[in-house]
């Protein structure tokens, strides 16, 4: 990569905060001594929004991590126990745990499922929505923002009715008579990510759709001119000109559907016949409030944080990568 | 970006810096004993709780008039978050109430997590605790300390349909085997009805399955409960229960992941021959399509003639450890639950009395408790009085056992012995 100063201005200036956020810090310069009073200003700057995050987000973390260490159930926090330092032994248990790895399996597969289809449908909608006349749009961005607004619990309590074997229309209208959508581990997944899908395309479309509007259309133009199909524009035109807006909607996917819990909660009934169904959020739900054994939980929620952080970490270090290819 | 590379080396600094445990309220049991001022208590809500509210509301006026200068405050609180509100109550003494109404199965539980106030000596003292049955009884003792007074008893029974009996000419069966066999029967000639509508998610109707063939949920004493739930005996039992699942009786698709209520409502819409219910689901039945087409009778055990042991259901009345009013709670703790209370609370409510003799009264006087008292009296059987019960409940092995057997990922030695090392764990951690 380029060396970059810190006084370059603009772009390149730009680039440099994405080096801290994906890279190590870059080697520290000789003449480090002479730029630290111009250093604190941005940190002034920010201090007053760190301290609201600091409060909101640290805060709770660090209260999670402090609790997975700890013996900490009901009777420790009611103080019918007192409260033992249990070391890493929260985490022993866990991955010692065979049904924590099949959870934790099923719950990645799952949410790469969601993500890809989640960003497949929301792509290919906005580039439609950039094709229809404007009637046809409204009700595409109409009916879109309905599922978008539709709370959680009741796009799924819908769901659910949709699919019943006895009384849903779905089984009615393809003819599958009493078929119970929620008995099998692979339908009843099927069925939530249907539903995870219908409520989180519509931001994907939205963000891509504004993304593709802001697109100079001499670009595009030149594109169609020089013979390219849409397949073609999408690949090589729009998505490196869209790759910024992409990589906010994959990252946003991906924390979402790695969280997904009331989906699941809903429609299989708390995990599903003999918890096959189980997510890793629902696992540590079940764990740390059902159960009460909230430094359990507490250690689950630290390892879905790390898992979190590590897939975010690693991706904006592959787009780095291509993007300096490029 | 920046923050969340951070917070990783912010934790730990934290940890290591700090000796801290996490928050933990002092609980310890009040040494004031005021003999005035407000005492607060806390009642569930139930379905159609004026009734409940007016019987509530003279033990309460007595009790003001008995003790000049105390006020009793009372809340109904809803069922669903109960855990919750109790939780939040032992979390937070000043905010907690003096008196609760708590279900039995949370007994071991609130105990050891220091809510509970040890009443031995007075309910010992108290001249109508001599004629408590002893499973109720049994349902307020923890390492043999008693921890409040029974408020009332649910068991279930078989219900079954009438018309359906006499329309395919079948009788009530008598055995266990014989349930099974009508069940079937019944599904085979009216394939639009389960026979017996059976949930793989409903625990506490397949217990007596499990009960009747001499099987246990565990076996000990006190703080040291080892699980039975893979011994010969038990297993027969979860084979019998878990035959039931299949197109000839209840279909595995629908009735695996069906729970208590969903029984009783396929029952009570009229889409079931027969089904498990309680003295609770009366209300519900009347009020369904069956009404007056159904009739109950004790659920039948091994042996012509016996009947399967029940879970002993039911709520509590308790004071809490924190209650700056111990006297006064003590003492109203026993005038809720006093014979004439549960008496008046049967004919309200419908609430199965906890003493013996008052059952046999009211019982008496309203044909439909006589099946259920007749399940009371043949001896019914409790869940280990282990504070890990409330884990293993809440975690499902249970349920998850029946429906790895039901949807036939697992054979029943396999989901037993998986299900008794969860318990296992669950007893050896809970202590």
């Amino acid at each position: 990569m380029t060396p970059v100063t810190p006084k370059s201005p603009g772009v390149v200036e730009r680039r440099r905060v994405r080096v801290v956020g994906g890279l190590p810090r870059p080697r520290p310069s000789a003449g480090s001594g002479a730029r630290r009073p111009g250093n604190r200003t941005p940190w002034l700057y920010l201090a007053p929004a760190l301290v609201v995050l600091g409060g909101l987000l640290v805060y709770p973390i660090y209260q999670l991590g402090l609790m997975s260490f700890f013996q900490y159930t009901q009777a420790q926090v009611s103080g019918g126990e007192p409260t033992t330092f249990e070391g890493f032994g929260n985490y022993a248990e866990l991955f010692s745990d065979s049904q924590f790895w099949q959870v934790l399996l099923a719950t990645v597969l799952f949410a790469a499922a969601c993500v890809v289809s989640t960003l497949a449908a929301g792509c290919a909608l906005a580039v439609l929505l950039t094709r229809v006349r404007a009637v046809p749009r409204l009700v595409l961005m109409l009916a879109a923002l309905g599922a978008w607004a539709t709370p959680a619990v009741t796009g799924s309590t819908v769901w659910l009715f949709l699919f019943d074997p006895d009384f849903g229309p779905v089984n009615r209208i393809f003819g599958l008579g009493d078929y119970s959508w929620t008995y099998g581990r692979l339908s009843a997944f099927f069925l939530v990510l249907l539903e995870v899908v219908w409520c989180s395309f519509p931001f994907v479309m939205v963000t891509v759709y504004a993304g593709i509007r802001a697109v100079p259309s001499e670009v595009l133009e030149a594109a169609a001119l020089d013979g390219a199909s849409q397949w073609r524009i999408w690949r090589s035109v729009l998505t490196p000109m869209l790759r910024p807006i992409l990589m906010v909607v994959t990252i946003q996917s991906v924390i979402w559907d790695f969280k997904v819990f009331t989906q699941i909660y809903v429609i299989t009934n708390g995990g599903g016949i003999a918890g096959q169904n189980l997510v890793l959020n629902v696992y540590a739900y079940q764990q740390a409030f059902a159960s009460s054994q909230y430094s359990l939980g507490s250690a689950i929620g630290v390892v879905m944080l790390l898992i979190l952080l590590a897939v975010t970490l690693v991706y904006l270090r592959l787009l780095r990568r291509q993007g300096e290819e490029l | 970006m920046k923050l969340s590379r951070r917070l990783p080396a912010l934790l730990l600094a934290g940890l290591v810096v700090t000796a801290c445990a996490p928050q933990t309220s002092d609980n310890s049991s009040s040494d004031k004993d005021e003999k005035t001022g407000t005492l607060r208590v806390w009642l569930f809500q139930e379905v159609g709780n004026q009734p409940k509210e007016k019987v509530v509301d003279s033990v309460v006026a007595d009790f003001e008039k008995a003790h000049s200068g105390t006020e009793v405050d009372v809340e109904y609180i809803p069922v669903e978050t109960r855990a919750q509100r109790v939780k939040a109550a032992f979390n937070d003494p000043k905010s907690a109430p003096d008196v609760i109404e708590y279900g039995n199965t949370d007994t071991a539980g609130y105990v050891k997590d220091g809510g509970l106030l040890d009443v031995t000596q007075e309910f010992g003292d108290w001249n109508e605790s001599k004629d408590t049955d002893p499973t109720a009884k049994q349902s307020v003792t923890v390492d043999g300390k008693v921890y409040g007074a029974p408020f009332y008893v649910g068991v279930r029974a078989l219900y079954y349909r009438t018309d359906i009996f006499q329309e395919l000419g079948l009788e009530v069966p008598r055995t266990m085997a014989e349930l099974a066999s009508t069940a079937r029967q019944i599904r085979a000639e009216r394939p639009d009805l389960y026979g017996l509508v059976v949930g793989g998610a409903y625990t506490y109707g397949a217990l007596p399955f499990i009960w009747a063939n001499g099987g246990e949920l565990a076996t000990g004493k006190g703080g040291s409960y080892v699980s039975a739930i893979d011994s010969a005996a038990a297993q027969k039992g979860i084979k019998e229960y878990t035959s039931l699942f299949g197109d000839d009786n209840c279909p595995a698709a629908k009735c695996a992941g069906m729970g208590g209520n969903d029984t009783i409502t396929a029952f009570a819409s009229g889409k079931a021959g027969m089904a498990i219910g309680g003295d609770f689901s009366h209300t519900a039945v009347e009020a369904g399509a069956v009404k007056g087409k159904y009739a109950v009778v004790p659920l039948p055990g091994v042996e012509a003639g016996s009947i399967a042991p029940a879970f002993a259901g039911g709520n509590n009345i308790g004071v809490l450890k924190s209650t700056s009013h111990r006297t006064l709670a003590v003492d109203l703790m026993e005038q809720l639950a006093s014979k004439q209370t549960q008496a008046s609370m049967f004919d309200a409510m419908g609430f199965l009395p906890t003493f013996a003799d008052v059952r046999q009264e009211v019982s008496a006087k309203e044909p439909y408790v006589k099946p259920f008292a007749q399940t009371l009296e043949a001896g019914t059987k409790f869940v280990p009085a282990s504070p890990a019960w409330a884990q293993i409940d809440s975690s499902l092995v249970l349920p998850t056992m029946f429906q790895e057997v039901v949807s036939g990922r697992k054979d029943v030695a396999a989901a037993a012995g998986d299900a008794a090392k969860k318990m296992d764990d669950a007893f050896g951690s809970a202590g």
